[in-house]
């Protein structure tokens, strides 16, 4: 037969390569071909996320084709004959996730998300003393001075600041080019995305990563009135933290924005308490708000449906017939050194790069089609990409809005919930 | 299917009745008459002796949406003691302030329980408020969607739009929330807190946009009742927990102008400031200003000892009461020029004078409003205590004895400003069966459930008649969900999805659509088309099937 090509072009698109979920996207696809191309309001990481080619639509098993019924049969007799399933990766959509977490109940299986170190360095700090933030409008309407820490957003949001700081209109009265934008601590970072339309520089503290313990202590104290005893930290001068401190103090809606997958550091989670402790002392007389920026593989979203559906966050488990939280117990490579996990599910419908950690225990994988193994797992399972081959549903990375995704293409990749039902009813 | 359930007590007071012994017929999910001679009956259950209700609705719940989800997330310590492991039927769960949400569908139905409704459903936090309720099994969702602190609502008002272009934004939001009804939080406050203002009494000014909290409840008192919504506006007032706040709750009163207006957990603001500690009960000009005003209703908001955690949209208020937290802790949040949150932890004790205070203050409202067709028995799940908790409120409001017996191991302070131990009145089933079946039916708007009358939906709970109240209101014998029985001697016994309830009162959807359209893109982080819920996202996987009630008003009678 032949192709025919058949090319329909959607709007507003929503793009769920970064927990921005960008939702004016245009995109133009190809039914016959399977090829999507970007057509506006792109930017470099969601064209790589759409314009990828359809590789493996069928599952493998030991490297071989097989078709859907005998893969998941299989993975139904591994799934069976296993103790203790450990669920990881997990960069999935709502209804993905909804179906692994009634998977994991019924197999008593543990869950852990690939980026749960960086979440985790924020989920301590709200169960330990919580925190003041907001939401992408509010930063949009009314942010004044934005102190950036330890990243320069972009890497992770490439169009952070297009859409949320440098518009044209805001709700209230404000002179948008007159926002302040302050960087400190980053590697590398892309700072010309923080100049202001009319050209307006932002500010640069440099210092390592590592430093930011010290730093952000620092920062902390000042904004509380007290004095810092020696002249420079992390090879910063203080009396440039100390102008800082007085600029967060003096502005009427400041906004601290950081990310956990930077602070690879011991104890993290004491550098973010740092941040949000600084916010709470500012609100006692003025308005700050804090702006965690959240991972890009589905982190928000596996972890809101898995507090509301277990009660628990990431990482849990099932092992007990019961929801358990522990972010020592249940981490991916604890489970896999030790033992105690004897078959690996690795869950990955976003992003191909992420692949499953090497380890000796059977490996499925529920995956993005373009995945590329350096070990062939023992079963590997293509299942569409959300946004892409079904529609979805995500959470933005403030945690609070949460998006519809559409369906572009047409493929004969099974949903990952199908798969995962699939699994569940024949055990 | 025809179920007959024979010879059971029955508290209906949507048609008066008050203990006659009566059968019911169930057919197809609905309560039918007596059938025709020959009819034969499938399945009969024996109810004779027992105390027959329909099932229990709660008007004001807090179980779905972000700020419940952060009290999950930020209270680990408060599920670890309370697991629950999953069985042949049920999935497992956890939590006792905020539990799971398949934990909490399970648990209302054990309790009786068949409807509930989430109240401060955050327009732009619609669709995860969908999602969570959609998790919940067995019991019928619907929420209340707030306005009253969103920069569009603000500025209609600051620029003085007239109120059919408010009545159609009100109406547009209930479309596109697909909830069953408004709700207004801190009117005007939490929009205020973001610019930095720490209280904001009635008449005060929201500095931005220069106007009331009065305004704000007129204008949308007046909107919801000219749309015809069932469901009065629902009013959490200004000035929540503050000692003297009963001054702002009686000119919220006045504000009302007349119109239906309900006023939520009222038990938070009626309070005085006399005494040494210039924190009173102002429970009795409270229930005397409900008694004198037919157009207000209200919920209590109770609140019972020990470990919980108060969610709320009221930013302003949460953020000033962070410090009161325990276990030490918050999570304060503006929201997308909508609206905000906060989420504080508490521990209720009776030896603290305020928490006995207030513990009084609830239950001396409950028995100084006359009207049980205008009060209602909530805690205002988790904020006074959790849900769970209902029979022992219960117990607290028909046994003097019980209650008095509590009452005298209160802080002594607080015992001596409060009137409580003086008060007779017990409530009395049929009075019970009103707060939480057939007056909640009525102020939500759902004229079939609430009553045990031909052609309701068969929503029934059945008990044992125990002078215990406690116990029997915890320990159901049989709940029938649509027809179902889905609890037996108060444990599941099937697990079904109940419906979401909503409104879709007409509007002119094309004039206000355009504005907000281009209002979205200029302003906003996502696309008008994200916002709005669609009837299909809540219905898929046979979940949450969506009804739609008329907007014809308030009714004062149910089939
Ligand atoms: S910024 Fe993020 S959400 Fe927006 S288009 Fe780029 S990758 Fe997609
Ligand atoms: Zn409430």
């Amino acid at each position: 037969m032949e192709k025919e090509s058949r090319i329909t072009t959607y709007n507003s698109v929503t793009c769920p390569a970064c927990s921005l979920l960008c939702d004016d996207l245009n995109v133009m696809s190809d039914a016959a071909g399977g090829s999507i191309k970007m057509l506006e309001n792109g930017c470099s990481r969601s064209i790589k996320f759409f314009e990828h080619t359809l590789n493996s639509i069928e599952p493998r098993l030991e490297g071989q084709k097989t078709n859907l019924d005998n893969a998941i049969s299989h993975a139904t007799k591994l799934i069976k004959a296993s103790n203790h399933t450990l669920i990881s990766g997990l960069a999935v959509d709502v209804h993905g996730m909804r179906s692994i977490l009634s998977l994991a109940d019924k197999i008593g299986a543990s869950l852990d998300h690939m980026n749960s170190s960086a979440m985790l360095r924020n989920t301590l700090v709200v169960q330990n003393s919580g925190w003041q933030v907001c939401t992408l409008t509010e930063v949009r309407n009314r942010v004044d001075l934005l102190l950036v820490i330890g990243t320069d957003i972009v890497s992770i949001y490439p169009r952070f600041f297009e859409k949320v700081v440098w518009i044209d209109e805001i709700m209230f009265d404000q002179d948008i080019s007159n926002r302040e934008i302050v960087y400190i601590g980053g590697k590398d970072l892309n700072t010309d995305s923080g100049m202001s339309k009319n050209g307006k520089k932002p500010t640069v503290i440099s210092c390592e990563n590592t430093d930011l313990p010290e730093v952000t202590n620092a920062i902390r104290a000042l904004v509380q009135g007290k004095s810092v005893s020696s002249e420079k930290v992390g090879g910063i001068a203080v009396s440039d933290l100390k102008q800082l401190a007085e600029r967060l103090i003096a502005s009427k809606y400041s906004v601290i924005t950081w990310a956990t997958s930077t602070f690879d550091f011991p104890h993290a989670e004491l550098t973010v308490q740092n941040i949000t402790e600084t916010i709470n002392f500012l609100n006692r007389k003025t308005r700050c708000s804090g702006l965690p920026l959240a991972g890009n593989e589905g982190d928000v979203t596996a972890n809101q449906v898995s507090t509301w559906i277990s009660g628990y966050p990431i990482r849990n488990s099932f092992i007990h017939g019961y929801p358990e939280y522990s972010p020592y117990q249940f981490n991916t490579p604890e489970l896999l050194s030790n033992g105690e996990a004897d078959i690996l599910i690795w869950v990955n419908t976003l992003n191909p790069d992420r692949l499953p950690p090497s380890c000796d225990i059977p490996t499925i994988v529920f995956g993005h089609p373009d995945m590329k193994f350096n070990k062939e797992p023992d079963l590997f399972i293509p299942v569409g990409v959300p946004g892409i081959d079904h529609t979805g549903t995500m959470f933005r990375c403030d945690n609070v809005v949460s998006l519809q995704l559409k369906k572009i293409r047409e493929s004969k990749l099974p949903t990952l919930q199908s798969v995962v039902s699939s699994i569940e009813s024949s055990l | 299917m025809l179920i007959k359930l024979t010879g059971g007590r029955l508290y209906d007071p949507a048609h008066n009745i008050d203990g006659k012994v009566q059968d019911i017929f169930i057919k197809n999910g609905r309560i039918v008459g007596q059938p025709s001679d020959g009819a034969v009956v499938d399945k009969q259950y024996d109810i004779r002796g027992k105390v027959v209700m329909a099932g229990a609705i709660d008007m004001h719940t807090h179980i779905g949406g972000g700020k419940v989800n952060i009290a999950r997330l930020m209270l680990p310590e408060d599920h670890r003691s309370d697991i629950v492991a999953h069985n042949e039927l049920c999935r497992a769960g956890c939590g006792h302030a905020a539990p799971s949400t398949l934990t909490t569908g399970y648990r209302y139905a054990e309790m009786g329980y068949t409807s509930c409704f989430e109240p401060a459903l955050l327009p732009v936090n619609a669709r995860q408020s969908h999602l969570e309720m959609g998790d919940t099994p067995i019991i019928d969702k619907g929420g209340y969607a707030m306005l009253g602190n969103d920069d569009f609502f603000l500025r209609m008002l600051a620029a003085k739009k007239d109120q059919d272009a408010i009545n159609d934004y009100v109406a547009w939001t209930l479309h596109s929330t697909q909830t069953m009804g408004i709700k207004v939080v801190n009117p005007g406050g939490i929009s205020a807190f973001k610019f930095n203002q720490r209280a904001l009494d009635l008449d005060e000014l929201n500095s931005y946009y220069q106007v009331s909290p009065r305004d704000v409840l007129v204008s949308l008192s007046r909107a919801v009742y000219e749309l015809g919504i069932p469901h009065p506006l629902h009013v959490h007032g200004n000035n929540l927990g503050v000692p003297g706040n009963m001054e702002t709750t009686l000119k919220t009163i006045s504000a009302a102008e007349g119109y239906p207006m309900h006023l939520t957990h009222i038990q938070f603001h009626s309070y005085g400031t006399e005494g040494d500690r210039k924190f009173s009960s102002g429970a009795a000009e409270i229930a005397n200003a409900i008694n004198k005003n037919k157009n207000i209703s209200a919920d209590v908001g109770q609140i019972l000892f020990g470990q919980t955690v108060t969610c709320s949209g009221d930013n302003m208020r949460q953020h000033a009461n962070a410090g009161l937290g325990s276990p030490h802790k918050s999570v304060i949040m503006d929201i997308e020029c909508d609206a905000g949150c906060g989420v504080v932890p508490f521990k209720y004790k009776d030896k603290n004078f305020v928490n006995a205070l207030q513990w009084a203050i609830g239950l001396e409202i409950f028995l100084l409003v006359d009207d049980p067709w205008r009060i209602f028995l909530t805690t205002d799940h988790p904020n006074g205590a959790p849900f769970t908790s209902y029979p022992h409120l219960i117990k607290l409001l028909m046994d003097k004895t019980f209650r008095n017996e509590m009452f005298a191991k209160l802080n002594l302070d607080a015992q001596a400003l409060s009137t409580l131990n003086s008060i007779e009145r017990e409530y009395t089933l049929y009075e019970i069966a009103i707060m939480t079946r057939a007056g909640a039916a009525k102020l939500v708007g759902l004229h079939d459930r609430g009553h045990l009358g031909i052609g309701a939906a068969a929503d029934i709970t059945v008990y044992t008649d125990n002078p215990d109240r406690e116990l029997m209101f915890s320990k159901p014998d049989y709940v029938f969900k649509d027809g179902e029985l889905v609890v037996q001697n108060g444990k599941v016994v099937k697990v079904t999805w109940g419906n979401t309830h909503t409104v879709k009162p007409e509007f002119d959807l094309n004039g206000i659509e355009k504005d907000l359209r281009t209002y979205f893109d200029k302003y906003h982080t996502m696309k008008l088309d994200q916002f709005k819920i669609n009837q299909d996202e809540i219905s898929a996987n046979g979940r949450g099937n969506v009804v739609v009630h008329p907007c014809e008003g308030r009714r004062e009678k149910t089939i």
